[in-house]
């Protein structure tokens, strides 16, 4: 294969990472805290889809759906009755409650769907493409174009609406944001849906392109993505766009070209580098500390 | 008299002999049950992980609880530990026949080479703060696992011959053995590790974190946790102190690995024994065992060790681990939620208030 397409592959999965990476790194700016079970959230919108679209049969679009509005109501469920009550508790408490989380998904999805892994069948229905000497699967294009819409879609949110600038209030100081008549609690739980419906669509591209499916699906993307989010510089939005795709591209790339059982080791060492370099990620921004 | 006196005013030896009579105890208890023959081949089974889990433990509240930085790579340095352990014990087999001989030498190599690790990756990465630290961490864990997955030892009459490919590519002469062969890790380790030797290995852990904490120097270390700008300012060396505590840490979760390694006949780095789930599982073990308490966390790995077996017994296999999930994130809501916290206060002041007042103490 030539270095073209390895660099359209590597962007492809890049953007799943992105679309993850977003979830996290949002959740970041405004709650101060990881959440862990973000990779979790992702299985579950997958196992929503597979169950709708192979064992009830109703089209891909119509379980994208379900699974977008399962997953935002599953991500503020979570918000609600796990993170809420932690509010003010020391960030260690928060991430232990989210590990926690992730188990209590992990054990559900087990109990509910079984161990096996199941076949999941592709949302996309056309393709691939052949352009010059390059494949281009339906999947990538899908993958890649939903990432920018959502990209696009996002950052006009953010800076076009008032619940969008709610948001960026709250990140920049919660305290200033409740004075102005913010809702706090509710900017929260709306950035928490966001999220979780956007991991909906990431579990569904994610399992259209390398099409498994097992309770343990979403906890290493998870882990990537968090990556992606931190080395893009955590609680930006286009840190984590470029941090997702930059991460992609480095994995396809670290396959093909050097060792394909190495390239999580290559990923996370790039990964170190970069963050030994700039402290706060490639677009994060440094805080100082203060006495 | 003398005695007495010294014992009720140091607070903290008494705390620490606490600590140790109960790991002492709880020794003693087993050897008992053993000798009456009332413990299950369950249990049985179950020791030594025991030892290697509180030991993980006490280690890694070093890092968290003492120093103050979160690292999520802590089982790294146990993979470490483990294989060199492990490597160590397999070529001396027939050299050296006695058993603890033979695991204690392995477990100074093994947590030498872990320490050394610890300080290799904490000069760059303990500039970071918070959760940078916690995620470059976690990744030096996955890199280490990664690696060790990919690497092929063996040995012939020309001495040690590497590779990161495969087998063949060793180039050894036919009397030549693989030891370490890949992701299928290393076979065949002597199984060296007893109770005992676990049980003496934690009280040696205990012995230099406790004194580690009582020291000048784990006061530096605690300054740090507590205010980083002050402590630099009353000329406390910053690096010098996190290197130590960071490597220290490291150190004793190799000797933990090397313990590991010795109780399994296949020793292979997996997600589940050398991933980010076991770093993230001995994390839990110290935070609910309580933050910087050294017992706690000793009591914490053994029970939250303990819970999944005893769910196990009571025929719940299924739903075992989801209800481990819940009791986790119900026990974290009620030590640390704000509300829960008043609510626990409202009614010790309750009870307290009820209860006939004793006169003089306190």
């Amino acid at each position: 294969m030539s270095f073209l397409q390895y660099l359209i592959n590597g962007i492809s999965l890049g953007s799943i990472y992105a679309i993850i990476a977003l979830g996290y790194t949002m959740v970041y700016g405004i709650a101060k805290m990881l959440n862990f079970a973000h990779g979790d959230v992702i299985m579950v919108g997958a196992y929503v889809i597979f169950t709708t679209i192979s064992t009830m049969g109703y089209p891909p679009i119509v379980g994208v759906i379900v699974a977008v509005a399962l997953c935002t109501v599953l991500g503020i469920t979570i918000e609600r009755i796990a993170y809420k009550p932690l509010r003010g508790a020391s960030s260690l408490a928060v991430l232990i409650t989210a590990i926690g989380v992730s188990y209590f998904l992990q054990n559900m999805a087990l109990i509910v769907f079984g161990a096996d892994t199941k076949s999941f069948n592709s949302i996309v229905k056309f393709g691939p493409f052949h352009l010059g000497g390059l494949v281009i699967s339906g999947e990538t294009l899908v993958t890649i174009v939903s990432c920018i819409i959502i990209m696009i879609i996002l950052t006009t949110f953010i800076n076009k609406t008032k619940a969008g600038q709610a948001m960026l209030a709250v990140s920049e100081d919660k305290g200033a944001a409740v004075l102005m008549g913010i809702n706090v609690n509710q900017t929260i739980a709306l950035t928490f849906a966001i999220g979780s419906g956007l991991a909906a669509i990431a579990g569904s591209l994610l399992c259209s392109a390398y099409p498994t499916l097992s309770p343990y699906t979403g906890s290493m993307p998870g882990i990537k993505a968090f990556t992606a989010a931190v080395f893009g510089g955590i609680g930006s939005i286009p840190g984590a766009f470029v941090g997702g795709i930059l991460l992609g591209v480095i994995e396809i790339f670290g396959k093909a070209y050097i060792s394909s059982q190495l390239s999580d080791a290559i990923v996370f060492a790039v990964l170190i580098i970069v963050l030994i370099v700039k402290p706060s990620g490639i677009l994060g921004k440094n805080r100082q500390e203060k006495v | 008299m003398k005695l007495r006196n010294k014992f009720k005013f140091d607070k903290r030896a008494r705390q620490s002999l606490i600590t140790y009579a109960m790991v002492i105890i709880a020794f003693v208890v087993v050897q008992i049950l053993l000798a009456t023959g009332s413990m299950t081949s369950l249990m049985k089974g179950l020791l030594v992980p025991l030892c290697v889990y509180a030991i993980l433990a006490v280690s890694l509240n070093l890092t968290v609880g003492i120093l103050g930085e979160l690292s999520l790579g802590h089982a790294g340095f146990m993979c470490i530990g483990a294989f060199t352990g492990a490597f160590f014990s397999k070529c001396v087999q027939d050299v050296i026949t006695i058993g603890w001989l033979r695991i204690s030498i392995a477990i100074i190599l093994g947590s030498a080479m872990a320490g050394l690790f610890g300080f290799l990756i904490g000069m760059p990465v303990l500039r970071l703060k918070g959760d940078y630290l916690a995620i470059v961490t976690l990744g030096f864990g996955e890199i280490i696992k990664t690696v060790v997955n990919v690497v092929y030892i063996g040995r012939d009459e020309n001495g040690f011959h590497f590779s990161i490919k495969s087998n063949m590519d060793l180039n050894m002469t036919e009397n030549g053995k693989t030891i370490v062969k890949g992701a299928q890790g290393i076979t065949g380790t002597p199984k060296d590790a007893t109770f005992t030797i676990g049980i003496i290995l934690l009280l040696v852990t205990l012995f230099i974190v406790l004194n580690l904490i009582n020291s000048r120097d784990g006061r530096a270390i605690m300054a740090i946790r507590d205010n980083r700008i002050a402590a630099e300012s009353v000329g406390i060396n910053i690096t010098k102190y996190k290197l130590m505590a960071f490597s220290i840490s490291a150190a004793l979760a190799g000797s933990a690995g090397v313990l590991y390694a010795h109780n399994l006949n296949t020793l292979t780095a997996s997600t589940n024994n050398f991933g980010y789930n076991m770093s993230i599982n001995i994390l839990v073990f110290v935070v609910l065992g309580g933050i910087g308490n050294i017992r706690g966390s000793i009591i914490g790995a053994v029970i939250l060790t303990l819970l999944p077996e005893l769910l196990r017994s009571f025929n719940l296999d299924n739903l075992r681990m989801l209800i481990y999930a819940i009791i986790l994130i119900v026990v974290m809501l009620f030590n640390s939620a704000p509300s829960f916290i008043q609510f626990r206060e409202k009614v010790t002041a309750v009870v307290k208030s009820k209860l006939p007042k004793k006169g003089g103490v306190n």
